[in-house]
């Protein structure tokens, strides 16, 4: 383990690494901001406001594939967590870079879905269920984005041997966005209730 | 880096949450509306459980972090209680519709 790393990898007041405190502070607002959009989701589409019933549009097993990629994703980069912490570099470096690869195919298949709907006219302006599917699949996907390029910088730091607690801290921060997804999935694509 | 803890079978839990994936995707195909809830909504509870305890090492760490993981999913309750009635209520004696009667400012977008 490298013992070079910045201030937050030493130092603790609340018995938690202030790096790691500092990664749960962020997803506690992330929580907001993903939190909010949802309940105002579930809020106009309990109240009965039209639009929702295309909800059936979206396709489910672009969907259900995705879920799929994602969680395959969260469980290479805790294993990167798990080899880094024995101290194996290049395992942890090779399955960052698997976490990277489906973050890829995440916004590949993402890309393919919006285009389809784009074209088929079903754009952000259509109605309130686009509105909300592209404000918050986009947002997602801007997370899963620089999660990404997070994840790329942190994989060549740890290649040169230094900052590893990192690892874990992008690992958390991946795994949030993955259960952010695991809400978006039944919210966007099956319940059509 | 983190405290030495002993690894959950991190594969296991994948395995395990492709299960519930799948029993998701297949609720729907019953089409009995209240299954589609549960399964839908009810697994990805379970699913967001097993990732935060496993995956993300919560049922490792100082109690302070669920703590304010609770905390702000309270907040966020006190929000949508808050909106409910502005966005879900259409009566009562301070309900205004101001598009039918034709009170409102022109808004523009």
């Amino acid at each position: 383990m490298s013992m070079h790393g910045p201030i937050a990898t030493h130092r603790s007041a609340a018995g938690v690494p202030t790096g790691r405190l500092a990664t749960w502070w962020l997803l506690a607002s992330e929580i907001f901001i993903f939190g909010g959009l949802i309940a105002c989701f579930l809020l106009f589409k309990l109240s009965g406001t039209p639009g929702f019933e295309d909800a059936s549009l979206t396709s489910v097993t672009a969907g259900a594939v995705n879920t799929f990629v994602l969680l395959t994703s969260s469980l290479s980069i805790v294993l990167a967590h798990a080899a880094i912490e024995k101290g194996d570099q290049k395992k942890s470096f090779t399955y960052i870079w698997y976490t990277i690869g489906a973050g890829l195919v995440f916004l590949g298949i993402k890309t393919y879905e919006y285009t389809g709907k784009i074209l088929n006219g079903h754009t952000i302006t259509e109605n309130i269920f686009w509105s909300f599917y592209y404000t918050m699949t986009g947002l997602h996907a801007l997370h899963v984005i620089g999660g990404m390029v997070i994840m790329a910088l942190i994989s060549f730091d740890i290649r040169k041997g230094y900052n590893y607690q990192r690892v874990e801290l992008i690992g958390i921060y991946w795994h949030f966005v993955d259960l952010v997804w695991i809400f978006l999935f039944p919210l966007l694509y099956i319940a059509n209730f | 880096m983190s405290e030495a803890y002993a690894h959950p079978n991190y594969v296991k839990i994948w395995f395990l949450l492709v299960v519930l994936l799948l029993i998701s995707v297949a609720g729907p195909m019953l089409e009995i509306p209240v299954l589609t809830i549960i399964t839908a909504f009810g697994i990805a509870v379970v699913k967001a459980f097993l990732v935060a305890a496993n995956f993300m090492h919560l049922k490792f760490e100082k109690q302070i972090i669920s703590f304010l993981l609770i905390l702000a999913l309270c907040l966020l309750g006190v929000f949508f209680f808050g909106v409910a009635p502005d966005i879900m209520m259409t009566d009562g004696d301070q309900w205004i519709d101001c598009i039918a009667d034709k009170s409102c400012v022109e808004q523009r977008l």
